[in-house]
């Protein structure tokens, strides 16, 4: 997987993406650093951009990839290796990237502006980027392998996106004003589990503090977070959301007609 | 020596190929003739381990292939077309592809040197023209000196210069004792490098043999003629 790994790393660091994709979050961090000069407003503002993008920037760039290197993929698999071994690498070889891009990025000018005590909101941010890229770049892999058709793929991967990162939440905001004579704040704090967006977006605001300002919601939701069991059900529901979109691409690669 | 018995594979409804049961001679160079659609490609995918087949087997020097990948070490392939990854450069590329493999590429240097590759080494995949790509493909196909060579269409593409040295190739190849297996419409190649025809009809092998013995059963002169009368009257010849 190591050699996979790297060919396709070499590939996508000399391609353009990548240095358009860390100029950006240096650029974007790099503003917002300058003009509000305060960490923890920085990152507010960040978490939404990263929120939205990295899930964007991971869908599209994967189902690129993977479509662009049809042909070649079909020429190493004819080569003595595993099925596994060749998609794995390059699923970790586009998570390399675009980590590399976003980690360089965003790391730079809080670097350069000094972070100071703001430390601990960037590395969630970070870790929420991380996370969601994982996510995000095996949801791309599995969309690549089940749609032979390239735009009907790009198609349900944008889908995807909206979905997860702006219809998800107009639902269940929807919802929660339809039932707000009810106590939903359970409900909301389970639905969100379903969301890797939703839950990085939970999980950076409970860091922030910001859930203070949100009274009982708010009180419900850092009680849960807060909590030993509630930290343990997120961690698994990340985890969850890496695993099953991988092995789900895992057991499409083994199976599938080149 | 690779032996197919009863391969049979469905996409949908569509049955693309039936029963087929062929032997492809060891030390010999067998071609896959048939029209498009006739179940060529998913054969030799097959060989390759790119198509699962639904039923049957596939026997290659007394080892199932079917969901192995150990066996493709004794393999070299020459797609079609390929689309390499346009920032690698050519060097890069082929000391990718043979560190795949336990085998060294033993036949590179010489290969690059025959094409005319040497001055593209340094460049990237992207700059390349098609005739250009087609020689690297050339290149990763035939230096692992694999025992056996599996050739998909591979004149499409060449110049006349490049044609001739991989005609060149072929022969040393088959001197050398290689197995190879080729589809290709380049009837001129059929007649030069065919020992054995395999025809394929709607997913059946409907002739197996010789170009001269092709002949004879279908009672014409030539190979395009003997071609014609398989696809017309679909008649499963023997010999």
């Amino acid at each position: 997987m190591w050699k996979i790994f790297k060919y396709n790393f070499a590939d996508l660091l000399r391609g353009r993406w990548s240095l358009l994709n860390f100029a950006f979050y240096f650029v974007v961090s790099a503003g917002l650093l300058y003009l509000s000069n305060d960490v923890y407003k920085a990152v507010i503002s960040l978490s939404n951009i990263v929120l939205a993008l990295v899930p964007l920037s991971c869908l599209v760039l994967g189902v690129i990839y993977m479509y662009d290197h049809d042909d070649f993929i079909t020429l190493i698999l004819t080569q003595p290796v595993k099925r596994t071994t060749v998609y794995l690498g390059h699923y970790f070889a586009l998570i390399g990237s675009q980590t590399l891009s976003f980690t360089l990025g965003l790391g730079i000018p809080f670097l350069l502006m000094g972070m100071g005590s703001g430390i601990m909101y960037w590395l969630v941010l970070w870790l929420c980027g991380l996370l969601l890229s994982y996510i995000f770049t095996a949801l791309a892999m599995l969309i690549a392998l089940y749609f032979n058709n390239k735009v009907q793929g790009f198609s349900v991967a944008l889908v995807v996106w909206l979905f997860m990162a702006v219809i998800y939440d107009g639902l269940l905001l929807i919802s929660l004003l339809w039932f707000e004579e009810y106590p939903v704040e359970k409900f909301a704090l389970w639905v969100s589990m379903f969301n890797p967006v939703d839950l990085s977006r939970i999980l950076i605001t409970m860091q922030l503090d910001v859930a203070a300002y949100m009274g009982y919601t708010g009180a419900v939701f850092i009680r849960f977070f807060g909590s030993l069991q509630g930290a343990v059900i997120v961690t698994t529901a990340l985890l969850l959301w890496i695993a099953l979109p991988t092995l789900c691409f895992i057991r499409l690669a083994s199976r599938k007609d080149y | 020596m690779i032996s197919i018995q009863e391969l049979s594979k469905q996409y949908g409804k569509k049955a693309v190929l039936r029963h087929i049961d062929a032997s492809i001679s060891g030390g010999k160079s067998t071609v896959i003739l048939g029209p498009n659609g006739s179940g060529k490609t998913t054969l030799i995918k097959c060989l390759l381990g790119l198509v699962i087949p639904d039923r049957g087997k596939i026997v290659l020097d007394k080892e199932e292939t079917i969901g192995r990948y150990a066996y493709r070490e004794k393999l070299g392939y020459l797609p079609q077309i390929t689309k390499f990854p346009g920032n690698l450069r050519v060097e890069e590329l082929l000391g990718f592809l043979s560190t795949l493999r336990k085998a060294a590429a033993v036949l590179k240097p010489r290969l690059i040197e025959d094409l005319g590759l040497t001055p593209y080494l340094k460049q990237k995949i992207r700059t390349l023209s098609g005739g250009t790509l087609q020689k690297v493909n050339l290149v990763q196909a035939f230096m692992h000196d694999s025992p056996y060579l599996i050739l998909d269409e591979p004149t499409s593409g060449l110049d006349p210069v490049s044609l001739l040295k991989f005609r060149n190739l072929i022969e040393e190849e088959k001197e050398k004792g290689k197995t190879i297996v080729i589809t290709t419409h380049f009837m001129e190649l059929v007649e030069e490098a065919a020992d054995e025809i395999i025809f394929l009809l709607e997913g059946k092998v409907h002739f197996q043999g010789t170009l001269y013995e092709l002949n004879q059963v279908t009672g014409q002169s030539d190979l395009l003629h003997s071609m014609a009368q398989i696809s017309t009257s679909a008649i499963f010849y023997q010999t």
